[in-house]
């Protein structure tokens, strides 16, 4: 009923669809296959997020080890808190280590920068469900400038 | 009062052919396929409807990619951001071109085919005479057309992207000179797989849902004359059309705004 020739091409055809699709996941969106990788949590509090978005990169020198995955308010000291999703292989950060928020260029996405601290017999390394304690806040640019004319101003 | 009555005859009209357009669908989709005796006719319905539409899909989606990049370079390059050509396409052609625009091209190759087939069988008694000799029109004839368009168009709105992606890297990279490595890159850095990709394919299944129902049931709904076939054919390719942009509309806003 169905003739050789149409089974070859809709095969043809639905293999060719699969293939587009698999080359938009990996080529385009460079998905990865999902799930591979594992993953920890670490917290930050800042006093400042700025910009500083859900599924940010966080990068140790410039490598991205992790992405953000949570930015919420503590309710007690309203402050926010950043839930940082590291990926398993890189668990060696000592408590020493410090977090900040930076900008990619003048007016980039802003991204977490962290500076691995030093480690020592009594440093503890940082495990899942850690606060990093060294934080400083996002850069607010309207906030430097005002700095910079209140420090012009007294100079006076 | 003749207004009225006008009216009136009108709205009845309406609700009717959606009360029967949604009678067609529930018992097209209810018949569980034969996988023995559907799926040959499965079979000829996808040659029908997705391996014939590849060649337009193919050509107009490298086209589109093409001018896409062409444009885009033109425009960036006074910014010196030449390098977010390669998203600026890519997420163009994922979120809203590839999924459009195939629909809108599958309603023009395979909806109005689709409804002039069926639509020709009613006028020459083939749907009657079939169900004289006991087999059901709905599951022969509807099931298939129905099937093969769902499975179809998200697979053809893949291909327009990729392919679309292809047509900028040759303009853009090959042509114009953007560096290779850097088109690639900075598009896999903007492009989120669930957030577009998957989007993408819920969107081009939702536009194959509306296209090939329409396309069905203006067929098997339409006057048995060839004034209505030609009727039913045209109001098959406007009708999805104005669905496909107007869902887009409402899809886009569900999925793009937080």
């Amino acid at each position: 009923m169905v003739s050789k020739k149409v089974e070859l091409m809709v095969g043809f055809f639905v293999a060719l669809g699969i293939g587009a699709l698999l080359m938009l996941a990996l080529k385009v969106a460079d998905s990865g296959l999902s799930g591979s990788d594992e993953t920890y949590n670490l917290y930050a509090k800042f006093d400042n997020v700025g910009g500083l978005k859900v599924r940010s990169p966080i990068k140790v020198g410039g490598v991205v080890v992790g992405r953000v995955s949570d930015i919420s308010l503590d309710v007690e000291d309203y402050t926010p808190v950043v839930t940082l999703k590291i990926y398993a292989k890189y668990n060696n950060f000592s408590e020493a280590t410090s977090v900040s928020i930076l900008t990619a260029g003048l007016l980039g996405e802003q991204y977490i920068g962290l500076l691995p601290g030093f480690i020592d017999e009594d440093i503890e390394i940082l495990v899942t469900g850690d606060f990093i304690e060294d934080t400083k806040p996002a850069l607010v640019l309207e906030e430097l400038i005002g700095q910079f004319l209140f420090s012009q101003g007294s100079d006076d | 009062m003749k207004q009225v009555y006008f009216l009136g005859r009108k709205a009845i009209a309406i609700i009717s052919g959606i009360g029967r357009a949604l009678i067609l669908l529930i018992s097209a989709l209810a018949h569980v396929p034969n996988p023995k005796k559907g799926f040959p006719l499965l079979l000829n319905q996808l040659y029908a409807v997705g391996v014939l539409s590849l060649v337009i899909i193919i050509v107009s989606g490298t086209f589109i990619g093409m001018v896409l990049a062409l444009q885009g370079y033109t425009i960036l390059v006074g910014y010196g951001a030449e390098a977010s050509l390669g998203p600026m396409v890519a997420l163009s052609l994922i979120r809203e071109l590839g999924p459009v625009i195939a629909a809108l091209l599958f309603a023009g190759r395979a909806g109005s085919a689709l409804t002039a087939e069926i639509g020709l069988m009613k006028a020459t008694e083939q749907l009657s005479s079939l169900e004289m000799m006991a087999v059901d029109p709905l599951r022969r004839i509807i099931a298939p057309r129905f099937w093969a368009g769902l499975i179809s168009l998200p697979l053809l709105t893949a291909m327009f992207s990729a392919v679309g992606i292809l047509g900028a890297h040759l303009v853009g990279v090959d042509w114009l000179g953007v560096d290779s490595g850097t088109f690639w890159s900075v598009m896999q850095g903007q492009v989120d797989f669930e957030k577009d990709i998957v989007n993408s394919i819920i969107k081009s299944i939702v536009f194959a849902f509306v296209i090939t129902w329409i396309a069905v049931f203006k067929g098997y709904d339409c006057d048995p004359t060839s004034e209505g076939i030609s009727k039913a054919t045209t109001a098959t390719v406007v009708q999805s059309s104005l669905w496909v942009l107007s869902l887009d509309f409402i899809l886009t806003a569900l999925m793009f705004s937080n």
